[in-house]
């Protein structure tokens, strides 16, 4: 590898470094703005500038300066010194001096890169650049004075986002960045811009003049608005979750999360169920104790026998769902993590996992999307395609609605024989899916409804050799953060046991225990309904009993995201009231009901989890494609005919959980972007 | 130079003349199919030529013909000086350039005759047949001080003459472009009294030139042995 000095000190990197890099490598700070990892070189800031031999006797910008071998970098001269004071300088001739009303103060690149990189004294004395206002939507909050045009959110919004909406307008001193027209962002990864802004330009609007970050507990969890289980950050001050930001996690989300996982949580002071509640003679649910909560609940259960259901949310953490599977499970009660009816569950693990890992997406070659619309199930997840199909490396077939996917597909068709056809298929798509090295079938839940599509997707595996040496295309995508947990600890009808569509119809039983269940039509149901959850949602308004649980900010659990990944969420805020952790909740029940759970803590409930499912205790690892020979060609029945067309599952991005249908900002995100409200109103 | 802005009333739609479309798919026909975007600066001319500005809804129609995002297509036209983004003078378009050696020769008193005459710069007059605006250097200086008017230069101009163009103009006739006190481009004003040694133009005085630092040239200059 070629040798470069930093100031002095020797230093190896990979050809193509740029002087930026390799001057980190040597571990010096390089200041800059414009500069991010993850999107294209501008090198319009100037803040990186440093001096370079052989090379002009000039300070050069090294993000975007090739290192060379034999090169010398000095970061630290006084021509080094004076270049950074003389930029700093020019970027703060029209930045306003509203650090204390800005947003951004605290976190502030600009502030920080001044204290450390400026001049300490003033020479300004004319006035400052106005820019007008700028409206980019509900969740970007504008001050475009402050604006120093890196140009960053316009890179992320077309080259990662993939909807070109934000541009740089006019030229010189007269630029501003702005959508077209005033209107709102719509992409679903929009108010990532606002970690990339170094400046208080765009902030985040829901967020507006809450906090100051040094006054913010910060607590690393996991996300669950969808199965990607992507890194956060919760940050809560007293009772009350503030915000959320991204965690770097490479594996997964990279840095960016989508705006429901990051402006969901105001839902969480919303709607919140904060005391049991017992529905009474005249049908209106009253507040009780949790005494008499448990004791109605325990008479109940001992009298339904085994005409029990027990159904999981999509939140649910996989504590929960053991309490649950170990309490239920003896008494012979129907479980069911399956709200949506995915027919995923027999079979090998393999059969519902993202088999080639997330990561893997960055091989792929060619991927066949099913039943699934990503840009809205999982909007990161959806960006590494893009990425790939923008170096150019990747075809992309789509059979199901398709959509906007922010980058070009084949269409195919929209069921099961279509999935069928395609190995005889002439299309362009399936000629590149046959030749493909890495080929991924990405499977959404909407062609999984019925075991003649499963039946005809496992076809695919043998006709496409899909499962081959050192790669495993079967993907399946969920979309609820607790599937791939229930699924690996089996929490589904055990033979002979009820579904949780056939759990809901009338006389499908006598109790039905919904763990945050808010998806299902319960109308039809004649049950006795205990909810143990958080919102006041479609399963608390038909329950009988209410017994509030912890939402995943205000708890400590487990969450397996679609690639298998098993991931620890961790506890930010207390549960609102007096509600409980839904694992302690089912652990008193237990006691009513005479068969105690064998675990007081939490440490205990998960030794009983690792030792009974120990996939379980693989933390942070996604078994990924496994040389072993996996069988996923024989899934399903190719007897059940299939049903029609896919429709995609998520049709309203904003609005797919409890948590996020009680929020004020997704209610406001789900109008404009379904077109009852108009942008600037 | 001031914010450049769409103009606040636009016509509800835009569409290419037959003329227009076949010179801006003669445009689009020179670039690869995916590389259509490159286009997009000839066909906001296009539209200028057409319309005399460029409108909102022509920004829409010429995004759409190039598959391209319209934001891109509104960056190009707010960079540009030259595409106007609200209307101008149907009869005539005054562009008065007030750089340095203009000024010198008195473009501050042809801005005081078209303020006159059409009023404010980046106004219509009242009938909507002249507007102006000044202009950085268009390139004329020796012919100082000019204005471009429409598609073509006028050049060394006095505030009489500039007000005769302009009349000529709103009585409906064509002034001819090019200078106005009666000499060919831009040659001498005056008589010629420099360049005037015909040794300049028989080789005569030209001396040899030494191009320095060149490496010594080789007299005998063989192959270079294969490394």
């Amino acid at each position: 590898m070629p040798i470069a000095k930093v100031n002095g000190v020797e230093v190896e990197f990979e050809l193509g470094m740029t002087v930026l890099q390799v001057a980190e490598l040597a571990g010096e700070e390089i200041p800059r703005f414009c500069y991010h990892e993850r999107l294209s070189i501008a090198g319009n800031c100037r803040m990186c500038l440093v001096e370079v031999k052989p090379g002009p006797p000039k300070p050069q910008a090294s993000c975007a300066l090739p290192a060379a071998e034999g090169q010398e970098i000095f970061t630290s001269t006084p021509m080094v010194k004076k270049a950074r004071e003389g930029v700093m300088e020019f970027l703060l001739i029209n930045h306003p001096l509203d650090c204390p009303i800005c947003d951004q103060g605290g976190e502030c690149d600009l502030q920080d890169q001044s204290l450390g990189y400026g001049r300490d004294d003033t020479r300004y004395e004319e006035n400052k650049r106005a820019v007008e206002e700028k409206y980019m939507g509900p969740l970007i909050k504008t001050a475009m004075t402050r604006c120093i045009q890196c140009t960053r959110c316009v890179r992320f919004i077309t080259e990662i986002a993939g909807n070109s909406e934000i541009g740089l307008i006019s030229r010189g001193e007269d630029v501003e960045i702005t959508t077209y027209l005033n209107a709102a962002v719509t992409s679903e990864l929009s108010a990532n811009v606002i970690d990339l802004c170094p400046v208080g330009a765009l902030t985040s609007r829901p967020y507006a003049f809450e906090a100051r970050p040094w006054e913010l507990k910060k607590t690393e969890s996991i996300d669950v608005m969808d199965g990607l289980g992507s890194a956060i950050r919760v940050d809560s001050r007293g009772l009350a979750v503030l915000r959320v930001l991204p965690r770097v996690n490479d594996d997964v989300n990279e840095e960016w999360i989508s705006d429901k996982t990051r402006y969901a949580v105001d839902g969480l002071q919303r709607q919140r169920l904060d005391k049991p509640m017992a529905r009474d003679a005249a049908g209106r649910l009253r507040p009780v104790s949790w005494g008499e909560a448990l004791d109605i609940a325990a008479a109940k259960i001992k009298g339904a026998g085994s005409k029990i259901g027990v159904i999981a949310g999509d939140l649910q953490d996989a504590e929960s769902m053991k309490a649950a599977k170990d309490l239920f499970g003896p008494l012979g009660a129907s479980l069911d993590c399956r709200q949506d009816g995915s027919g995923l569950g027999d079979g090998p693990r393999e059969s519902w996992l993202f088999n080639p890992t997330i990561n893997g997406l960055d091989q792929a070659d060619a991927v066949l999307i099913v039943g699934s619309n990503p840009r809205l199930e999982s909007p990161v997840l959806n960006a590494r395609i893009r990425r790939q199909w923008m170096a150019g490396k990747l075809t992309v077939g789509v059979i199901g609605q398709g959509g906007d996917l922010t980058y070009d597909y084949e269409h195919l068709g929209d069921d099961a024989a279509a999935v069928s056809g395609l190995a005889k298929s002439k299309s362009e798509f399936a000629k590149a899916f046959k030749l493909a090295q890495r080929p991924l079938l990405l499977i959404g839940q909407g062609a999984l409804l019925d075991a003649g599509s499963l039946a005809a997707l496992s076809g695919l595996v043998k006709a496409f050799n899909l499962v081959r040496d050192g790669w495993n295309g079967w993907a399946v995508l969920h979309t609820a953060a607790s599937r791939v947990g229930g699924l690996d600890m089996g929490f589904v009808p055990a033979a002979g046991g009820k579904t949780a569509a056939d759990l809901v119809k009338k006389g499908g039983a006598s109790v039905l225990v919904l763990l945050g269940a808010d998806e299902l039509d319960l109308s039809k149901s004649d049950a006795f309904k205990i909810y143990v959850g958080t919102h006041g949602d479609a399963g608390a308004h038909a329950a009988d009993l209410i017994l509030p649980g912890a939402a995943y900010t205000e708890k400590d659990g487990l969450y397996v995201n679609t690639e298998g990944r098993v991931q620890m969420g961790q506890r930010a805020v207390f549960p609102k009231g007096v509600a409980k952790e839904d694992w302690a909740i089912l652990r008193a029940l237990s006691e009513r009901l005479g068969s105690a759970l064998p675990y007081d803590s939490l440490d205990q409930i998960r030794a009983k989890l690792f030792a009974d499912h120990p996939t379980f205790g693989q933390i942070d690892y996604a078994p990924g494609s496994k040389p072993s020979s996996v069988d996923l060609t024989k899934l399903g029945d190719a007897k059940v005919a299939s049903k029609g067309g896919y429709a995609n599952m998520v049709t309203s991005f904003h609005l797919t959980n409890p948590i996020a249908r009680a929020s004020v900002t997704m209610a406001e995100c789900s109008a404009l972007a379904s077109g009852t409200k108009m942008a600037a109103e | 130079m001031s914010v450049r802005r769409l103009a606040k009333d636009q016509p509800d739609s835009f569409d290419f003349s037959k003329d227009t479309l076949k010179k801006a798919q003669w445009w689009i026909a020179k670039y690869p199919d995916n590389r259509k975007q490159s286009a997009v600066i000839p066909l906001l001319w296009l539209v200028q030529k057409q319309e005399g500005w460029v409108s909102e809804p022509s920004l829409r129609v010429i995004a759409e013909m190039l598959g391209m995002p319209v934001i891109r297509v509104l960056e190009v036209a707010t960079f540009y000086t030259m595409f106007q983004l609200s209307p101008v003078g149907r009869v005539a378009f005054v562009q008065l350039c007030g750089t340095t050696p203009c000024m010198l020769r008195g473009a501050n008193d042809l801005n005081s005759v078209l303020k006159k005459k059409i009023g404010e710069p980046h106004h219509l007059s009242k009938d909507g047949n002249f507007s102006w605006e000044e202009v950085e250097c268009l390139g004329a200086c020796c012919n100082a001080p000019m204005a471009a008017i429409n598609d073509y230069y006028y050049e060394d101009l006095t505030p009489q003459l500039l007000t005769q163009i302009l009349d000529d103009f709103a009585a409906g006739k064509s002034p001819k472009p090019g200078s106005h006190i009666g000499r060919k481009s831009s040659e001498p004003k005056d008589a010629v009294h420099t360049l005037t040694d015909p040794k300049l133009y028989d080789g005569s005085a030209a001396k040899k030139i030494v191009i320095p630092n060149l490496p010594p040239k080789e007299t005998n200059p063989k192959k270079a042995p294969a490394a």
